[in-house]
Parts: structure tokens; C-alpha cells; sequence
């Protein structure tokens, strides 16, 4: 159960304008915008559901996602996820989430990736016949068989991801927040991570958060949407509330987005 | 124990990882260690010149170096992680350490093992022996208790600094240069014992940055220049020193604001 009430952050943003004399001022005096990455947030989201949150580039998706997992800390506002406060109660509350950041690596680039996996169950102390069964099952499910035993560097990005979503998912987490996990992947491993995620819902009643830009995600994944712009939550609401905003009926999902990115001014 | 048998994994896989690099590996093992004889050459023909500084003579010197070098090539093995702690929060590292249930801190510093700094160390384990068989010290129990003493009082010093410097990245984003002068900079003038460089600098190096507490007054204890017993104290106070550098981290930890994904 994830609840977000009223939550707001902002961050200072150094501002200069171009140019070598303005570059040797702001060595002396720095002007500073305060930029909103998050104004009056609040949502609900029950356990085992799959939710898309979607937003232009800097719209604050990922600002949301480090505040939930208590990376970050918000100015103002409640949070509470199975009862805890992510940035107070940050080391319990990590034990209950796993989080894929889809422009990151958590593997170690030079060895293979089950050492790493190994390593992660000595750091979130993992039993060992539990962690055998999550590694049997994820195996399976995300067919890293013939991968496993390879340097994460000699891995293709498809590879990658297929494993990265693995070591997210070692410690049986109820909650897993996803940024932008299939990006820059082909179709065939956009499929398996997309079925993937659909099959870690049914089975786990696992609680998806995913952020993205590709519609097709939200299209195959998610029941509700969450649509943020310039830090605001403008839209919560399923697919088809979405679809149904759109006048005159628009082809595709992308095209419904941009229209109401128009419509919000985002 | 849970914290040891981790590090101890940590450790293994920086191993892995490193020897997919050997040769590199090897190169900066050996650069390393020439790096430190260099300044041992350094030492060695200034005091074949003079023969003594300020009283102290040749094996007293060397001493002093050694222990220097040992404390620092420790806490650099250590603590290395923390010199480049810039890059842990510019490339998100930092944002996945927070993901971890377990101390920040510690697995900042799990982060990175200084494998190579092993070159310097058997350089710095070298001279050790070296400068110990070559003094005229007559070697007591109490004596030998303080070399160790001194040698774990100096790696709090770095470690304080190694940390103090990775929390001003908190506030910066960046890294500091000029902080080297304390870690680098404390390696060569620590060649010497540190009162031969005057009364200002003796200060500061007594109540600022406390390097004469695990290095000068003890070494004048050691070689019978002062039977001042409260000198064998004072490489413990050094730890004093990582206090204000933790509330400094934890200050910093509050502040911390990501970076963009």
C-alpha cells in the first residue's frame, strides 16, 4: 500500500547565461532558480497494482521514484508505504522494494552476473534455500540460463536489462518501482521484459510503479495511469479514461499523449 | 560479524574484477611501488648529505617516514573510495548505496578496495622493517606497542580527511582538489618528522589537522629525545579527530540531492 499526500519538492538550480564573462560572474555570484520538481502530489496505490506513471522529461517521474524508495527526501507532504516512512525508516523500507533504474547498472561490470547476484544476497542476507528457489524461479522466467555465467560487460543491453531486473528481484520484494526499464531495448526483449513483469503480477501480486516514454509499455502493463507535468499530477485515471479525453479519437497512444502534453501545456 | 564476512565479499570481487585486468593490475602495482622508493631515494640522499635534521639522524628519519607511508597507504587502501566519492554521486552509485539496507558509509567504502595501493604498501612494509632493524632503538614491549599505535592513530587522521573531503562533495557535487594538500601533501612532509618545520606548522599540526600527535611527539618518545609518557597517549587521541568528521558525513547525508536519471 502506497500512500502519497500533499508532497512537494523543490530544488536549486544554479542559472547563468551563456558566455565566457558571464561564466567568470557566476564564479563570484551565483543566481539560483528554485525549480518545483514536485508540487502538491497525491496518490493511492493498492497492493498488486500495476500503475504507469508517465510525464515528459523532467516532469518529475524520477524524483518521485528516488522520494518513494527514501533515496531523496520531500520538502513537505506524507508518504507512507506498508506503514513506513522510505526515507526515515530507509533501511527496513528498502528490504520491502526493488527498484531498476533503466540508465543504470547495479551488476559489476567485469564479473560474471551470478557473482554479483551472489553478492547481493550476502548484502540483503538472503537464506540461502530462498534465495536458490528466486534465482530458479527468475531463471526461468527471464531465461538467463545460458547468460548467467557471463561478464555483464559482454552482455548486449537486452541481456543486460533481463538481469537487472533479476537482481532487483532477489530479495522477494512486495513493491518494485521500474525507470524507464525498456529503454533503448529491441522488440524481442521489450516482449520478454513486458511478459515478465505481467507474470511477476499474477503470481507475486507484486506492486508495479513504472515510468516510461514508450506507450506500448503502459498500453501492455498498466491498469491505471498517472500523468505528472511541470511537478503537477494531472491525470489519474485507466487507459481507457485516457483514450476517452482525446478529441477527435486520435490512432495511437502516443499521439493521445502528446495531445493532452498540449493540453496541459506541458 | 555479519559487516566483516561482507566486506570480506566485497573484497573478492574487486579481486575478480581486477585480475580481468591483469596487466594493468600489474603496471599500476608497479608504479605504485616505484612511486614510494622515489621518495625513499629522496630521503635517503638528502640525510647521506647532511646526516642529521634538526637532531634527528638517518634511522630516525627513516622511521618516521615509514610509519608515515604505512598509516597512509592503509587508510588509502581503505578509505580511497571516499577521494573519489565525486564520481560515486555523479554517476548515481550513491542513489543505489542508499537502496542497500545496510549503512551508507560502509558500503561507500566497499565501494572501492585500492588493490593497487598494495605495491605501496609492501614498499611501506619494507621500509618498515627496514627502519625499525636500522635504529639504534632499544625495543621494549611499550615501544613496540606504540609503532602500532602511531601507525593506527595516523590512518584515523586520513580517514578523517578522506571523509571530511567526500562530505563537502555532498554540498559541491564536486570534488576538491585542493584537499590533497592535506592527504598527498601530509605524505611528503611527513618524510620528516613534522617539528623540524617550525613552530607554526607544529601548531597547526597539533590542534587543526593532528598529524604531530601520531607522528612528531611520539617519535620523540621513541628515539628518547622526551620521557614524556603522555606522548604515548596521544596517537589515541587522534581518533578524537574522526568525531567531528562523522557528524559532518551525517550533516552531509541530510543534505544530499541526487542527480538528475
Amino acid at each position: 500500500m502506497i500512500q502519497v499526500e500533499h508532497m512537494n519538492k523543490t530544488f536549486k538550480v544554479a542559472r547563468r547565461s551563456a558566455g565566457f564573462s558571464n561564466a567568470v560572474k557566476a564564479l563570484f555570484h551565483k543566481e539560483t532558480d528554485t525549480v518545483h520538481a514536485l508540487s502538491d502530489i497525491s496518490f493511492h496505490i493498492g497492493d498488486g497494482e500495476m500503475v504507469g506513471y508517465i510525464g515528459p522529461n523532467g516532469a518529475g517521474k524520477s524524483s518521485t521514484i528516488k522520494i518513494l524508495s527514501g533515496i531523496l527526501t520531500p520538502d513537505s507532504g506524507t508518504c507512507q508505504i506498508n506503514g513506513r516512512i522510505p526515507w526515515k525508516d530507509r533501511k527496513e523500507h528498502v528490504k520491502d522494494i526493488g527498484v531498476v533504474f533503466g540508465q543504470r547498472t547495479q551488476l559489476w561490470w567485469d564479473v560474471p552476473v551470478i557473482d554479483s547476484f551472489e553478492l547481493l544476497r550476502d548484502i540483503y542476507d538472503i537464506p540461502r534455500h530462498q534465495y536458490l528457489i528466486t534465482l530458479e524461479e527468475l531463471t526461468q522466467l527471464l531465461a538467463l540460463e545460458e547468460i548467467i555465467k557471463t561478464p555483464a560487460r559482454q552482455l548486449s543491453l537486452g541481456q543486460r536489462m533481463r538481469c537487472e531486473i533479476a537482481a532487483s528481484l532477489l530479495h522477494t520484494p512486495k513493491i518494485l518501482f521500474l525507470d524507464e526499464p525498456t529503454i533503448g531495448l529491441d522488440a524481442v526483449s521489450k516482449l520478454a521484459v513486458r511478459d515478465f513483469i505481467r507474470k511477476l503480477n499474477r503470481i507475486h501480486k507484486t506492486t508495479v510503479l513504472l515510468t516510461t516514454h514508450d506507450m506500448q509499455d503502459i498500453d501492455a502493463l498498466a491498469d491505471r495511469v498517472l500523468l505528472i507535468g511541470k511537478g503537477r499530477l494531472l491525470l489519474d485515471g485507466t487507459l481507457s479514461d485516457l483514450k476517452s479525453r482525446c478529441e477527435p479519437p486520435c490512432a495511437t497512444l502516443d499521439e493521445i499523449v502528446a495531445s493532452l502534453y498540449r493540453e496541459f501545456h506541458i | 560479524m555479519n559487516l566483516i564476512r561482507l566486506y570480506v565479499n566485497f573484497f573478492l570481487m574487486h579481486l575478480k574484477s581486477m585480475m580481468q585486468h591483469k596487466v594493468s593490475f600489474f603496471m599500476t602495482l608497479t608504479g605504485q611501488f616505484l612511486i614510494s622508493f622515489n621518495i625513499f631515494l629522496g630521503v635517503y640522499f638528502m640525510m647521506t648529505r647532511f646526516h642529521q635534521v634538526k637532531g634527528f639522524s638517518y634511522s630516525e628519519v627513516l622511521l618516521c617516514f615509514s610509519i608515515t607511508l604505512m598509516a597512509f597507504t592503509l587508510a588509502e587502501t581503505i578509505f580511497r573510495s571516499l577521494d573519489t566519492f565525486e564520481t560515486i554521486i555523479g554517476n548515481g552509485e550513491f542513489d543505489r548505496i542508499l537502496l542497500r539496507p545496510i549503512n551508507s558509509l560502509f558500503l561507500v567504502l566497499c565501494s572501492k578496495i585500492e588493490l593497487t595501493r598494495f605495491g605501496r604498501l609492501l614498499q611501506a612494509v619494507v621500509m618498515l622493517v627496514y627502519g625499525v632493524s636500522s635504529s639504534s632503538i632499544v625495543w621494549t614491549p611499550l615501544r613496540c606497542l606504540l609503532v602500532v599505535l602511531m601507525i593506527l592513530g595516523g590512518i584515523c587522521v586520513f580517514a578523517a580527511i578522506y571523509l571530511i573531503f567526500a562530505c563537502l562533495c555532498f554540498f559541491t557535487l564536486e570534488g576538491l582538489e585542493f584537499m590533497n594538500v592535506f592527504t598527498d601533501g601530509a605524505r611528503e612532509y611527513g618524510k620528516y618528522p613534522i617539528g623540524i618545520y617550525g613552530k607554526n606548522v607544529l601548531f597547526i599540526c597539533t590542534y587543526l589537522v593532528p598529524f604531530a600527535l601520531f607522528q612528531y611527539y611520539p617519535l620523540l618518545y621513541l628515539t628518547g629525545k622526551s620521557d614524556n609518557s603522555w606522548y604515548l597517549l596521544l596517537p589515541l587521541c587522534c581518533a578524537l579527530f574522526l568525531i567531528p568528521a562523522f557528524l559532518l558525513w551525517n550533516l552531509g547525508l541530510r543534505h544530499y540531492q541526487s542527480t538528475g536519471s
